[in-house]
Order: structure tokens, then C-alpha cells, then sequence
């Protein structure tokens, strides 16, 4: 009796809240809409992965092949050199930058100078620019003809001319420093936020005691800042299969001789796309890192509810 | 107190040094663009040219129609882009900020899954362009990928839930305002700082973006944003007298063409409402992503 009660009851109350909160559906409407257009509506395009396709048939009146796009896609040396560019990148990226972001942060958050403003202004400026401006920016430095350094510095230290965009074995320093020109000023600032909640009462009894700088930054600061790298180094762990593909697409300026060092998932799957029309390899390309980026954020954020679950995704 | 003092002078010097690596290379792009062009070829970029010259800029805003429809197409698209950004993921995250709604978790689900697991550019670029055929309309610039994102909306979600106190919500419910007139007299006015930021994200994200235009905008080259037409240009270097309206140079050869120092020049235009609004909207900047890095 009293069970019928209050299945009655909340039966009414969620009538209630339904009609309460209708304008709030109606509110939520447009975003969802747009989810669904812009997520998931592509989600079944994922077969094409195990269809040979063609045009006029369409993505679902194309013949079914099972897993031959992913036999051609493995047998080849390109799915070992993009899965490895796009690994390695992100590896150097994340130990490179991290280290460097951390330095930088705490430079600015002990400083006592109101310069840090300007500093950090600075810094954080190159995040703001397109990488399209950015290739400019490189080009301005590497170009063959009118670069600075060919021009004016190989000149100086009287070398010959290289000519940096055919010859591989450079590139991946100048993505590296690229990448880490770019999102350093970025990545410190989560840093300094978490330098600047270290309560302050601990550096003075220390300084007290005796203890230098140096002795607090490494015994206090850097300590302190450990739950905060490890959670960072893992959500960019969760996204170690996607790489930015402006970066490896513009910046070597799309060029054939360094694809062996540029070529990542990311332009892999752009190029069979849009300049190859190579549908079945980059589908298959693009469901393989799909899938086993799923798979890595699901780990990197289980990882990071572990140590801290109000910073987990979910 | 010996150790604080050195401390901050080696910072100083190697901040400064910083700094300077982050402003140099548009600092050799800005110098580059007043360069001679002669003087250019001769002898390549550099920071204090022999002969300085206002060519570049002359050529850009004479002859390059496109470059000034660019700005154009750009402006409007970041202005329209961020305006309905703003809306549409103010307007969700608020939905699930609500504890009571019936129907939250799955839409919180719908969200958070988004940014987890992802079609990809295939079957991206198929819905966009076979199934609602956005190619080559102002609408592909706008829409794919740019408009909301689930980071935006759990971020604002979160500022929601934890800096508009229930009681207020409740207490206007109390008074008699409706849902709509809650969150627009209420909600609004207390969200300004989150509001703020996500409009500067999405703002930076339409100004900066390429890849919409680059992947959909194949045949209708006036709807070109600058950072498309820079992108063309860096690529065929032909493109900017092929596509001026006025191409009375049809007939002069490409070394009429200052093309060192206009593209330089080009690229110097593109970066100039970064550089301009930029040290307004810092402040905003660093709050949001201090907001945003503390929940993932």
C-alpha cells in the first residue's frame, strides 16, 4: 500500500518537475542538437572502416570487405611509422614541456617583481597565434632563400646554406622547440595557480630555520606540485594517439621529404581523405585511432580518479 | 636572504630571455614586412633591414581585394561564431547544472562521452559534406567542430554548480520567477567571468581557425578567412594576383609581385587583433584556464 503510495507520488512530482523545468529542455535544445549533428551523427560513418567505398553506392550501400582495409593498412610501413610519430611526438612533448612549464611557473610565482606581469604576458602570447602564422613564423627562420638563419647566421659562422625543409633529420628538434615555444606559457599557468595555494605560512617558518631558496623550492614547492603534474601528465597520457595537426601538417609545409618524421595519424588520415582519396586506409586509420584513443582516455582518466577524483572528467 | 635575492635575478635574466624568444620571431616577421623588397631578396629576413619600405602594405590594401574580404569573412564569422558559442553552451551547461532535472544524467552522459570517444575527420567530413552539404557556404566556417565543445560546457557547468548558491536559485523560484526569468535576471549576471572566458576561447578558436576552410571550402574562394588565404598563399604563391579582382598585373611577371615582404606582411595583418585585443583579455584568459585545468 504505502509502496503504491509513493510511486504514486513520484509519479506526480515528476510530472510536476517535468512541466517546471519544460523551458529548461527547451533551453537545452539547441546544444544538444548540435551534439548530435557535430558527434554523433558521424558515428555510424565508422563502417566505412570495413567497407570498400564508393561514391555512388554511398557510405551504406558500399561492399562490406571486413577487416582487408586493416590487413593493407598494417601491412604497410606507414601504420608503424604514424603510430610511432604520433607516440613519440607526444612523449618528448609531454616530458619537454612539463619540465620547462614547471620551471617557468615557478619563476613567475615566487617572483616578487611586478614584471611578472609583463613576463607572463609574454609567454603565453605565442599560444594565442594560429598555426598558420606560426609555419610564417618558422618560414621567416628556415626559408631557403630569404630565411634568417640561412642569410644571416650559417652566413656569420660561414657555413653553407641548408636547406631545412628537404632534409629530415632536423625535424623533430623543430617541432619540439615549436611545440614548446607555443604552449609553454599555456601549460605554466595551471602550474602557478597551484604554487600560489601553497599556503604561505611554510616558506616563512622555513626561511626562519634557515633554509635557502634553492633548499625551499626543491623541498617544498616542487613536492607540492607533484599531485598536480601527475594529473596533468595523465590526461595528456589519455590523448598520447591524437596529435595537433596544424603542427605537423603546416608548419614542414606539407612536404614530401619529411613525411618519414612528420607523418602522424592526424595528417595520415587527412591526406588519404582530402589529397590521396585513399578512403579505405584513412577510415581504417581513423576508427584504429578512435578506438585505441578511447581506450587510453578511459585508462588515463581511471588513473587520475584514483589520485584525485574531483579532477577526473568523470 | 642572499638566496631570495639571487634567486629573482636569475629568474629576471631568464625570463627575460624567454620573453624574448616568444616575441622575436614576430618581431623578424614585422621587420620583414617594412623591408624592401630588393633589399629582401639580396638579403634575406632580418631584424635590421638596410631599406625599409611601406611596398607590402601598399600592395596588400591596392591590389588585394581578397585580403580585405578576408578580414571581412573573418570578422563577421568570429563575431557570429562566438555570439552563438556563448549561447548554446551557456544555455546546456546551465540544463545540467540543474540537480532536479528529470533526464540530467543521460544528457551529462551524451556531453561527457563527446569528449571521450570521436568519429573522427572520415566520417566528420562525410556528414558535412554529403549528408547536409555544407561545402563551399559560409555555414562550414561557422558549424564543424567550432560551435560547442563538451570541455566548454562541463567547464561552465561546474562554475554552475559551485559559484550560484541553491538558496538564490530557490529563492527566486519562491518569488514566483519562472525558469527563464531566473536564469536571465539570476544566472546571467552572476556568470560573467565564466562567460567571459568561454567567449574568448571560442572567439580565439573562429579567429585561428583554418581547417573548416581548408577541408570544405574548395571552389568558393571569397569565402576564405584570413588565416585561409595566408594558408593558400604560403602554398601557391601565385594565388593572391590570381585572385584580385583587379588583375591588371595579369601580364607582369611573378617578380613584379613583392611576395617576400607581402607575405610577411599578410601574416603581420593576421596576428594584428590578437596583438591588439590580447593584453585586454589576458586577465580573463589565465582565470579561465586556472578554472579549466583544475577540472581536467
Amino acid at each position: 500500500m504505502d509502496k503504491a503510495l509513493t510511486k504514486e507520488n513520484n509519479k506526480k512530482s515528476l510530472k510536476k518537475r517535468l512541466k517546471r523545468f519544460f523551458p529548461i529542455y527547451i533551453m537545452a535544445l539547441p546544444g544538444l542538437i548540435y551534439l548530435f549533428v557535430n558527434n554523433y551523427m558521424p558515428l555510424p560513418g565508422l563502417v566505412l572502416a570495413f567497407k570498400k567505398y564508393n561514391a555512388k553506392q554511398g557510405i551504406f550501400g558500399s561492399k562490406f570487405v571486413g577487416f582487408k582495409n586493416f590487413k593493407y593498412l598494417f601491412k604497410t610501413n606507414d601504420a608503424f611509422i604514424i603510430t610511432r610519430n604520433t607516440i613519440l611526438y607526444n612523449v618528448v612533448f609531454i616530458i619537454v614541456n612539463t619540465i620547462l612549464a614547471v620551471f617557468v611557473a615557478i619563476m613567475l610565482a615566487e617572483m616578487t617583481s611586478r614584471l611578472k606581469k609583463i613576463y607572463q604576458c609574454l609567454i603565453l602570447l605565442p599560444f594565442m597565434i594560429s598555426m598558420v602564422i606560426v609555419s610564417y613564423l618558422v618560414f621567416g627562420y628556415l626559408s631557403n632563400d630569404n630565411g634568417f638563419i640561412n642569410n644571416i647566421v650559417l652566413k656569420a659562422l660561414g657555413k653553407e646554406p641548408v636547406f631545412w625543409y628537404m632534409e629530415k633529420k632536423y625535424w623533430p628538434f623543430i617541432l619540439t622547440f615549436v611545440m614548446a615555444w607555443k604552449v609553454i606559457g599555456y601549460n605554466s599557468i595551471i602550474y602557478i595557480s597551484t604554487i600560489l595555494g601553497i599556503d604561505r605560512g611554510i616558506y616563512e617558518s622555513a626561511a626562519i630555520d634557515g633554509c635557502s631558496k634553492w633548499k625551499q623550492i626543491t623541498k617544498i614547492t616542487i613536492p607540492l606540485l607533484k599531485p598536480t603534474v601527475i594529473m596533468m601528465t595523465l590526461l595528456a597520457v589519455g590523448r598520447i594517439f591524437y596529435s595537433d595537426f596544424g603542427l605537423f601538417y603546416q608548419v614542414p609545409q606539407n612536404q614530401g621529404a619529411l613525411f618519414a618524421v612528420t607523418n602522424t595519424i592526424d595528417t595520415y588520415v587527412y591526406r588519404g581523405l582530402l589529397e590521396l582519396g585513399d578512403m579505405p586506409m584513412a577510415s581504417a586509420a581513423g576508427l584504429y585511432q578512435s578506438l585505441v584513443g578511447f581506450v587510453l582516455i578511459l585508462a588515463a582518466n581511471l588513473a587520475v580518479r584514483k589520485i584525485e577524483p574531483e579532477s577526473a572528467l568523470f | 636572504m642572499r638566496s631570495d635575492k639571487l634567486f629573482q635575478i636569475v629568474s629576471h635574466v631568464i625570463l627575460v630571455i624567454l620573453s624574448l624568444l616568444a616575441i622575436l620571431p614576430m618581431i623578424l616577421m614585422l621587420t620583414s614586412s617594412f623591408t624592401d623588397n630588393d633589399v629582401l631578396i639580396a638579403n634575406g629576413y632580418s631584424y635590421f633591414p638596410e631599406k625599409w619600405s611601406l611596398y607590402a602594405y601598399e600592395y596588400i590594401f591596392k591590389t588585394g581585394n581578397s585580403v580585405i574580404r578576408a578580414y571581412g569573412i573573418s570578422i563577421v564569422l568570429t563575431a557570429v561564431g562566438t555570439a552563438c558559442a556563448l549561447c548554446i553552451t551557456t544555455l546546456l551547461a546551465y540544463a545540467i547544472s540543474k540537480k532536479e532535472l528529470p533526464g540530467r544524467g543521460v544528457i551529462t552522459f551524451l556531453v561527457v562521452f563527446s569528449m571521450l570517444f570521436n568519429g573522427g575527420l572520415v566520417p566528420t567530413y562525410m556528414v558535412y559534406s554529403s549528408i547536409l552539404n555544407l561545402k563551399n557556404t559560409f555555414w562550414a566556417l561557422l558549424i564543424p567542430g567550432l560551435l560547442m565543445n563538451g570541455f566548454n560546457v562541463m567547464l561552465m557547468k561546474s562554475y554552475f554548480c559551485s559559484s550560484i548558491p541553491d538558496e538564490i536559485l530557490d529563492a527566486a523560484y519562491m518569488d514566483g520567477a519562472g525558469e527563464v526569468r531566473t536564469f536571465l535576471s539570476v544566472v546571467v549576471p552572476l556568470s560573467k567571468p565564466i562567460m567571459a572566458t568561454i567567449a574568448l576561447f571560442a572567439g580565439m578558436g573562429y579567429w585561428n581557425d583554418w581547417m573548416n576552410g581548408y577541408i570544405y571550402i574548395t571552389k568558393r574562394t571569397e569565402l576564405y578567412s584570413v588565416q585561409n588565404l595566408l594558408n593558400r598563399m604560403m602554398q601557391n604563391i601565385q594565388f593572391l594576383s590570381q585572385s584580385s579582382s583587379n588583375v591588371q598585373n595579369a601580364n607582369v611577371g611573378l617578380n613584379a609581385i613583392p611576395l617576400a615582404s607581402v607575405r610577411m606582411a599578410m601574416a603581420t595583418v593576421g596576428i594584428l587583433p590578437i596583438i591588439v585585443i590580447y593584453p585586454f583579455v589576458q586577465k580573463y584568459f589565465v582565470k579561465g584556464i586556472t578554472l579549466g585545468g583544475v577540472k581536467g
